[in-house]
This record gives structure tokens, sequence and C-alpha cells, in this order.
């Protein structure tokens, strides 16, 4: 078991709400994450689980409607006291100075996280300038220096161009130099390979990992692909509908998943299976509108029990074996979800509520 | 049928080849080189089949299958198509020409945001290629609509919801319903299931999957991940660089990889098991078809290179009965 201060961040109770025309969307709810020093712990869910909405939460970038409802951020820094995120002023002081230096992020959508005006160089030189404390000379000598780590061929002239002079996937590799310049104790990667190629992606997943161990950097990596999640790190938690219905060591999770919604990702992969169909969970995501009551996964659940799953609260996580974690209610039941059919067939039937846009 | 119409090829595409011009910057804007996104593209697609177009960004897989369908000109060879009234060659057809055939040939894209029209419902998209080639009206027009959206696993009864209203699925099943509704002969689907997430993924492919064995149906599908071709195609070309590298029966393929490019990107897709690690990445950028190196394409990054592959470029010719490679390596030593 690990105590606290093994833990870089640790996320307690997190909710983050949307005020919306339609009502509050409960976007995250109640999610509580610990992520070990020098460890890596993939985030991994469909779009809409609340996946990227944790990781701006912790980063403090969620603006209206979106706002913080509750819970805790701890940063535990190497050097320092304990800091609480989640408590910080919008736009503090404090809060600037982790943002991209103690805490970085790599977000999904390269362009986004880039200035459309200033050159990539520029841009790397000012989290340099800001963080490190260096001159204008040092900061653009490490900025080519990190740009070369990244795979940028030509470095000294990419760092002269433009966002819109690069291909996505240079992009993409811009920002996560621009990332990892400061060497970040805390690396929360959205999705950052998922715009790569596939050979691209090997790189840099060899790449984070590399650096990772360089400077023992522990890394959130939120992905929704579980190879990806199988390659890079050690402990994973699953996501839907604003919850975390699965969280343990990568191994036992992926091994022996005991979620419901764990077994059909993972058998719905294509590849895994030879079979004419691919397995498939019935239906679709449910609108954060309409969280299902019981079980929120329950109405696209083969498993699910009438009157157990359907009804109350959501369930809370439990343990199962050590640091392994359920919200499955039959989890003392469901033992070996992979071997069984555990995943629906057409036949089931699925509330048309589920079905419907 | 006649017999020739069984074998002759559906498609039949010869020496394609698409270059854009690079233009420098200022007034004249002199074209000072050409980027070969398509190369001297050959291959047959026979009724029925499935061919998968995989290959990383860059690499004209997309550029390839647009060229065929003439959504841009190809620049040079041919791409012979069996319509209705038929042999024609699509790549040098006048564009007034085109309008009947577009019946025959329809396409799936990848974006199901950006493909459908915010301000039609999702009736009239799924029926806009009849109302267009006055192929049906009316109460006609209506049933195959219906009969479209259910066959596809969309409830009719949402016709008159926009695509803002379905989920990326949905959209989805909406782009297949549009162009399957005026039952071509060729269907080209650029990444269509690569947008969404894993289980709508999973049942897309297996409609997709239905389909094909149900309407018979001939389909160039481009993607980039070999998983889901190898569940949904019979063959697949490899591409590098506006280039097929290797192509062969999509077992075969993944059995028994020849090309190292091929088994880069086989062995890139990460594993789902934790036990089975990442082997080391090949080296090097996708390839810039804009800076062609000298002999083979993928020499820079090979890690089998030898003296022949920096200078002279590789031919895509017979490895085995049904399979094609373009590597001197590959030849040399599987003779």
């Amino acid at each position: 078991m690990k105590t606290n201060s093994d833990m870089v961040l640790s996320v307690d109770g997190l909710r983050t709400e949307f005020r919306t025309d339609g009502g509050t969307l409960r976007a995250v709810d109640g999610v509580s994450l610990g992520l070990a020093r020098g460890r890596v712990l993939a985030l991994v869910g469909e779009s809409g689980c609340g996946k990227t909405v944790t990781a701006y939460s912790i980063l403090r970038l969620i603006r209206p409607p979106g706002h913080l409802a509750g819970g805790s951020i701890v940063l535990r820094p190497g050097n320092g006291q304990p800091v609480d995120l989640a408590a910080l002023g919008d736009e503090s002081r404090e809060l600037r100075a982790i943002r991209g230096s103690r805490v970085a992020m790599i977000f999904q959508e390269p362009m986004s996280a880039l200035s459309p005006v200033h050159t990539v160089g520029d841009q790397i030189d000012e989290v340099l300038l800001l963080h490190a404390g260096v001159d204008r000379r040092e900061a653009r000598r490490r900025t080519v220096e990190m740009l070369r780590r990244v795979g940028i061929p030509s470095p000294e002239t990419r760092a002269d161009q433009f966002p819109h002079e690069m291909s996505g996937g240079m992009r993409q590799r811009a920002v996560i130099a621009m990332a990892l310049v400061c060497r970040p104790e805390v690396l929360i990667a959205d999705e950052p390979t998922t715009a790569l190629d596939v050979t691209i992606q090997a790189q840099i997943l060899h790449l984070i990992k590399e650096l990772q161990a360089e400077n023992g950097c522990s890394v959130l990596f939120i992905t929704h692909d579980l190879g990806v999640v199988a390659q890079m790190a050690d402990e994973v938690a699953v996501m839907y509908l604003g919850r975390i219905v699965e969280s343990g060591p990568v191994r036992e999770v992926l091994k022996n998943p005991r979620h419901p919604y764990t077994a059909g990702l993972l058998a719905s992969r294509p590849g895994t299976s030879a079979a004419r169909h691919l397995p498939v969970i019935a239906g679709q995501v449910p609108s954060l509108h309409a969280i299902p009551s019981g079980c929120p996964f329950h109405p696209r659940c083969a498993h699910r029990l009438p009157g157990l799953c359907d009804a109350g609260p959501a369930p809370a996580l439990q343990e199962i074996s050590p640091r392994h974690q359920t919200a499955c209610l039959r989890s003392k039941e469901l033992t070996c979800l992979l071997r069984t059919p555990s995943v629906s067939s057409a036949s089931t039937t699925i509330p048309s509520s589920v079905i419907d846009p | 049928m006649n017999t020739t119409e069984q074998t002759t090829p559906l498609l039949r595409v010869r020496g394609l080849c698409k270059h854009f011009p690079v233009r420098s910057r200022g007034f004249i804007r002199r074209v000072t080189g050409w980027i070969r996104a398509v190369d001297d593209v050959s291959f047959d697609l026979a009724r029925g089949e499935t061919l998968g177009l995989v290959g990383e960004s860059g690499s004209g897989k997309t550029t390839c299958a647009r060229s065929i369908l003439r959504a841009l000109s190809p620049t040079a060879g041919q791409a012979v198509f069996q319509s209705a009234s038929g042999p024609v060659d699509l790549a040098s057809l006048p564009a007034h020409r085109l309008k009947p055939l577009r019946r025959e040939m329809q396409m799936i894209f990848q974006d199901p945001f950006s493909s459908l029209n915010p301000r039609m419902t999702a009736g009239q998209i799924v029926a806009e290629p009849l109302v267009i080639h006055r192929l049906a009206s009316g109460s006609t027009l209506d049933d195959r609509v219906a009969g479209m959206m259910s066959r596809v696993g969309l409830d009719p009864a949402h016709r008159h919801r926009y695509p803002h209203a379905f989920s990326g699925g949905q959209r989805q099943r909406i782009g297949i319903a549009r162009a399957l509704i005026m039952r071509p002969s060729l269907i080209v689907a650029d990444e269509a299931v690569s947008a969404l997430d894993v289980s709508v993924q999973a049942q897309i492919i297996n409609l997709l999957r239905d389909l094909r064995d149900e309407l018979g149906l001939t389909s160039i599908f481009v993607a980039h991940d070999l998983e889901v071709v190898r569940h949904l195609c019979d063959r697949v070309a490899v591409m590098y660089a506006g280039r097929i590298v290797e192509e062969g029966p999509v077992e075969e393929i993944f059995a028994d990889p020849r090309h190292p490019y091929t088994r880069a990107l086989l062995a890139a897709a990460p594993s789902a098991d934790p036990d089975i690690p990442l082997p080391p990445p090949v080296p090097g950028e996708t390839c810039d078809t804009g800076n062609l190196p000298a002999g083979c394409a993928f020499h820079p990054r090979c890690p089998d290179c030898f003296d022949p592959c920096r200078t002279i470029r590789p031919e895509l010719t017979k490895a085995a009965p049904a399979r094609r490679l373009a590597c001197h390596l590959a030849s040399t030593t599987l003779r």
C-alpha cells in the first residue's frame, strides 16, 4: 500500500459540473486518483466519459459554464510543501507558477495548444523564459535540443516556422516538446498520440517512457486506446459517465477485468477476436443529461440484474484484491468476465432511451 | 451475368499518378517542385472484393482513392471502371460525363461531423442522392429512405432530426445510408471508422461487414488501422510515399509481412496485452512526398537497408501467386 507521501498527485472526490440550459451536467462525479511518484497512471474511457475534463480540472483550466464543485487536488512536489490546487485562486500566481513547470500538459488538439501568430520556437522559448530563468540564447538552445528530442528534423530551421507551416504530426511533436522542456514533475498527457501515425506514435510512446525514466516524472496518461494503456501505464483507471468504474494495476485490470464495461472495451477491439462479428457493447453512451439510475452502465450491461443494478445510487468502488477496485455490484459472482460471454449479443433488448439520440 | 463480366475486374487501376505543384512565394508563383502524392499506383479490384488501402498520413491513400473517384483529377494513368453501360476510364473522362457514373460510385467519409450538412435533416441527407439523380420521389423516396435507415440501424422515425441530434456513431450510419441508397457498385470508404470510439467502432465494423456480404459490395477501404482492415478486407495494399509497397490477401500479409515497412506498421500497433511489449520503433519521419529520397523511399528508415536500396527504386513485382512486393531485399532473399 502506498502512503500519501509516495503520491505526487492525489485527487480526492473531484466533482466538475457544467451549468447548461438543460440543467447541471456532472461531467466528473466524485473521481479519486492517486498518481505515484515516477509512475504512469492511465485514465481510459470513451468520448464524453469525463477523462479530459478531469485533466483540465487538475490544471484548473475549467472555464464557465463549467466549475469545480468539490474535491481536492493535492500536489506534493519533490521539494516543497504539498499544495491543494483546488483551493488556489483561479488565476493566482501560485497556480501560474505550477502550470507549465511542475505540472505540464500535452493537449489532444495541437492546433489549439499553439498560438498561430508566433513561431513554434518562440512559444517554447517563452515557457523557458517564464519558468527556467534562462536568457534568450540559452532558451533557444534548449528549445532546439528539445525539438530534436521529439523527432523534429532540422530543428534549428523548424523552430522559426509557424504552426500552420507544420504538419499535424509535427505540431503535436512541438506541443510535446513545449510540455517537456521544463522537465515537469507531473505530466498530464491528454491523448498525445491520437493524432499521430502509428509508427510515429510508437516513437513518441518510447520517447515519453525515456524522458520519464530520465527525470523520474510522473505521468497521467489520458487515452481511449487500451493498447496504449497496456504499453505505457503501471496503473489504470477506467471512466464511464464521469465516474471511475474500475481501477488497479494494468496487468490485473487488462488480464482479468472485473467490470463488464472494461471487459466490453477489451473485447470490442478489432484484432482481439477472429469471429466474423466483433463483440460489441450494446447501445451507446447515454447523455450526461440522463444518467441512468443505479449502476450507470446497467442499460448496456449483459450481466445486469433487475432490482439490483438499476436502482439506488451509483455503486461505489470496492476493493476486490489489493489495489484492484471495481464499481460492479456483481463483482463477487462475475469473476472471469473475459472468458464468459461478457458482452451482449444483438438479441439483448436495450431500453429505447439508450438507443435514442 | 456473362463470364467476361465476372472475370473482368470492376476497377482496373494502371499507373495512376497525382502530382501537386509546389509554387514559389510571391506574385509569379513559379512551379518549383512537385509533390508526388500518388505515384504509379496499379491494382485490380474484383467484383465483391474489399481492398484495404493502408498507410500513414501522407502515404497517398486518400489522394489515391479520391483520384479514382475523380474527386481529384489524376495527373496520369488509368482507372477503368466497369460501369452499367460498359467500361470507362474515369481518369480521362470529361467532367460532364462523370455525373451519371456517380450513382455507381459512392463515398463514405471519415468525419461524421463535417460530412453531413447541418441544415438538412437525416432523412433529407439520406434521400439527397436519389433526389439529385431523379431516381425516386414521393412515397417511393420515403420508403427507400426509411428502408435504408433501418437497414443501417437507424430508427426511421428520427428522419426529421438534424445531424447535431445524433451521436458520432449514428452520424456515421447516416453517411453509410447516404452512400448505399444508390445501390452503388463501388464504395470508397475513407477512414470510415477512425473517428469513432472503440465500442461504437465495433458496431460500425460489424454493420459494414454485414452490408458487404448482404449486398455484395465492392469497396476500397482506406484506413490507417491495420486491425480494422484485417477484419473488413479481403486484400490489402500497403502504401508508402505515394506508392504501393506490398499487396496481397489480408491473412497472408498479416501472417507473413515481407516489406520492412509492413512489418514496422504491424509491430507499431500497441497490443492490449501488457506482456507483449512494444518493439523498438522504426526511426525517422513519415516520408515527405515533395522531397523523395533516391532509391527506395523507405530506405532512410529501413532496418534492413543495403546498397541497391539507396540508388535503385524497387518495382512492385509478383512475390507469390497473389502477392506483390516492392523491396530489393525480399526479392533477393526469397527467390
